[in-house]
């Protein structure tokens, strides 16, 4: 601002000042203090003596260009929209396979697997441990016959595939190659994504089998075989969406995600691998909130941040690898089980938001979620809502429209400041794993989490149909997706024929060769463990002999 | 002393994750006078009635998000039964469908808390004593594992 202008809007300020002195005399406002969902405090009005500091070369750019705040590829969404990826698996492989086919037909560009809790932490669908849990919050995969029926008629070659796999996740990669091979697609040519991604398992989502270091270990080995060998696999998913999810605020997903990529990349140049290459394949995984602003800011300060700890701490050169790419999941935490319909509009406020904040890929949530798995017509709603904002709204047809607004620009400013400072604090305790060891980071999210559950309760944050315009609804007769018990025996037989029907002398050997090589370091597990699942050894078997070579994590419970 | 404090066992069974809440609601009874156990996770049955007879807990809170919940309340009760420690009053949460409830209920579940149900009120924070006795605890303290 020059100077003349810059006077201008100082006299105008005082003006306005007085304005709203008389102004409250007659008119209070609603609140003492005005805050974003996240707590930032909000001003009442942002003008461009807010923006003083910012530097528009070195803060924003362009488009495709670093720090890549407004947006990782230069053209955005007037190229291609975003990959309209919905979450789905339940059941049996059949099941979850039409509902794939269904999605696809209807018009969905990618895929996102959902596993079944036994298969998530390595068990078999006939473990003690998966009692009652098979099928029932994602599809069971015991082995390459599951996988085999779960992409049946889909092309591979043609759809990009997300797993929320991570303890597991080197099998369930294994079993996806091994499945393209046989629909003749050779692993070059695979895209998709695995979450393998640890560090927010111990924080917040608690699907983890093995102790820290062995963690890391098969998560390394992942990037560099894939580096060599599946080069358009995004090797891990580096997710705030669960640390959100548990109650964090806005600012603590893009620090503690951010802080847990770091851990990664440190991780992977300990043992020697080039981040400029690796780096190009990390992906990121965030929740688009309810608070709409704050939340387009969000995006747009983790992009700068993350080009800025890749440029500067790790020294990458390569532009792949200094860009934040995201995929985005509407908030499940803000939906209500009173008045579901009420969720379509949460979702489509979210829907813009992520949009505005520049995602890669995106999963609305369906509005009968807080009940149960969604149907079918609501993940047809869901997915309609993404189309909607793409097709109608008209926010796509230039990129980052909301740069410049005074109080994004502020906010984004405000979450980067804030989430930088909360990295160094984690630097300062030795880093992510220790802060996770000491319980730092997962009592700053109960902490976040009880304020907000107080914030409700004392009526001071308003849900619409839980505190505030309640309606007596009576007992619904609501459609919901049911799982079967049955489906948990179906698997237990399937499992059991399958292992009487194959070479269980290859499968020793597999299991061997795995032992041993999981012994030593220097010996990438990946390579074995896809010749094992093509020898249908099951995942619980190979994560079995892991257990035994590697222990377990002991959650360290902070109340 | 005229009053015992309640002793609550607040437990996630089974394999999922989700402890947003389960953590939200023994902080909130402990906010209430309660003294509170909280399992962590990944608690077999067998651990949370075991959990529950040991520390001579009046009531054990269950927070299932996975679906699971017909197995696992059905078989928390069966096994409390088994010890004869049916007094211990099971009730809990989650991602529960309303349908569900009377079933949860008819196999001898308490109060069913769907989401969007408020703390409890500090009120309810002390019960007459129980006539059973058992060892002082701390109200904050881990899992056993």
């Amino acid at each position: 601002m020059s100077e003349s202008k810059s006077a201008e809007v100082s006299e105008l300020r005082t003006a306005y000042e007085k304005t709203v002195e008389k102004f409250l005399q007659k008119a209070p406002e609603r609140k003492k203090a005005f805050r974003t969902g996240g707590g930032l405090p909000l001003k009442r009005v942002y003008t461009p003596e807010d923006l003083e500091g910012l530097d528009y070369g070195k803060d924003l750019g362009y488009p495709g260009l670093y720090p890549y705040t407004r947006g990782v590829q230069p053209t955005m969404y007037r190229g291609r929209f975003w990959t309209m990826r919905q979450y789905a698996g339940f059941a049996t492989a059949e099941e979850s396979n039409a509902r794939y086919r269904y999605l696809l037909s209807q018009g969905t560009t990618g895929l996102s697997v959902a596993f079944d809790l036994p298969t998530q932490i390595g068990y078999d669908s006939d473990h003690a441990m998966a009692q009652g849990e098979v099928g029932k919050v994602g599809v069971a995969i015991d082995s390459l016959a599951d996988m085999e029926t779960l992409f049946a008629g889909i092309p591979l070659e043609k759809v990009s595939t997300s797993m929320t796999i991570n303890a597991p996740a080197s099998v369930l990669l294994g079993l996806y190659i091994a499945v393209g091979e046989k629909q003749g697609v050779s692993m070059e040519k695979l895209s998709g994504t695995i979450q393998n991604d640890i560090l927010k398992e111990y924080i917040a989502r608690g699907t983890y089998i093995f102790p820290p270091k062995p963690s890391m270990r098969l998560i390394t080995d992942i990037f560099e075989f894939c580096s060599s060998h599946v080069p358009q696999w995004n090797t891990i998913s580096i997710s705030g969406y669960h640390i959100r999810e548990a109650g964090s605020t806005a600012v603590q997903e893009v620090a503690f995600t951010l802080a847990d990529g770091i851990a990664y990349v440190e991780a992977a140049v300990r043992k020697g691998q080039d981040p400029n290459v690796f780096g190009k394949r990390l992906s990121f995984f965030f929740n688009a909130h309810n608070d709409f602003l704050e939340e387009v800011s969000k995006f747009r300060a983790a992009r700068r941040l993350w080009a800025k700890i890749m440029k500067e701490r790790f020294g990458v050169t390569d532009k792949g690898a200094q860009m934040l790419r995201f995929h985005t999941q509407t908030a499940g935490s803000t939906l209500t089980a009173q008045q579901p319909e009420n969720n379509i509009v949460r979702v489509a406020v979210q829907t813009m938001a992520a949009v505005l904040g520049g995602t890669q890929s995106l999963h609305t949530n369906s509005y009968d979620e807080a009940l149960a798995l969604p149907t079918e017509k609501s993940v047809g709603i869901a997915l309609k809502t993404q189309q909607i904002v793409a097709y109608e709204s008209g926010v796509t047809e230039t990129v980052d429209p909301l740069a410049g607004s005074y109080v994004v620009e502020s906010l984004t400013n405000e979450i980067a400041r804030q989430a930088s400072e909360y990295i160094e604090k984690i630097d300062g305790m030795g880093g992510m794993l220790s802060a996770i060891e000491k319980g730092y980071v997962q009592q700053q999210i109960q902490d976040a989490a009880y304020t907000t559950q107080k914030a409700i309760e004392s009526n001071e944050q308003i849900v619409v149909g839980v505190n505030k315009f309640q309606v007596d609804e009576g007992h619904g007769d609501r459609a919901l997706l049911r799982v079967d018990s049955s489906v948990g025996m179906n698997q237990v037989r399937k499992l059991q024929a399958m292992k009487s029907g194959r070479d269980n002398l290859k499968v020793q050997s597999c299991l061997e060769e795995i032992r041993s090589a999981s012994r030593d370091e220097g010996t990438n597990l990946m390579p074995l463990i896809v010749d094992a699942v093509k020898a249908y050894v099951t995942e619980g078997e190979i994560c079995g002999v892991l257990r035994e070579e590697f222990g377990e994590y002991r959650e360290n419970i902070v109340l | 002393m005229s009053e015992r404090k309640v002793r609550v066992i607040v437990a996630k069974p089974g394999l999922d994750g989700h402890d947003r809440g389960a953590k939200v609601v023994a902080r909130a009874l402990r906010d209430a006078g309660m003294e509170v156990i909280y399992t962590g996770l990944r608690q077999t049955p067998e651990q949370i009635v075991q959990a529950a007879v040991q520390e001579d807990a009046d009531a054990i809170g269950i927070s299932i998000l996975s679906g699971a919940h017909e197995y696992y309340f059905g078989r928390i009760i069966e096994l409390l039964k088994e010890r004869k420690a049916s007094d211990i009053l099971v009730f809990g949460g989650g991602v529960i469908p309303e349908d569900d409830v009377p079933k949860l209920q008819a196999m001898g579940a308490g109060a069913i808390f769907g989401p969007g149900t408020p703390r409890p009120s500090a009120s309810t924070g002390s019960m007459p004593p129980s006539g059973r006795s058992g060892p002082g605890r701390t109200s904050e303290r881990g899992g056993s594992h």
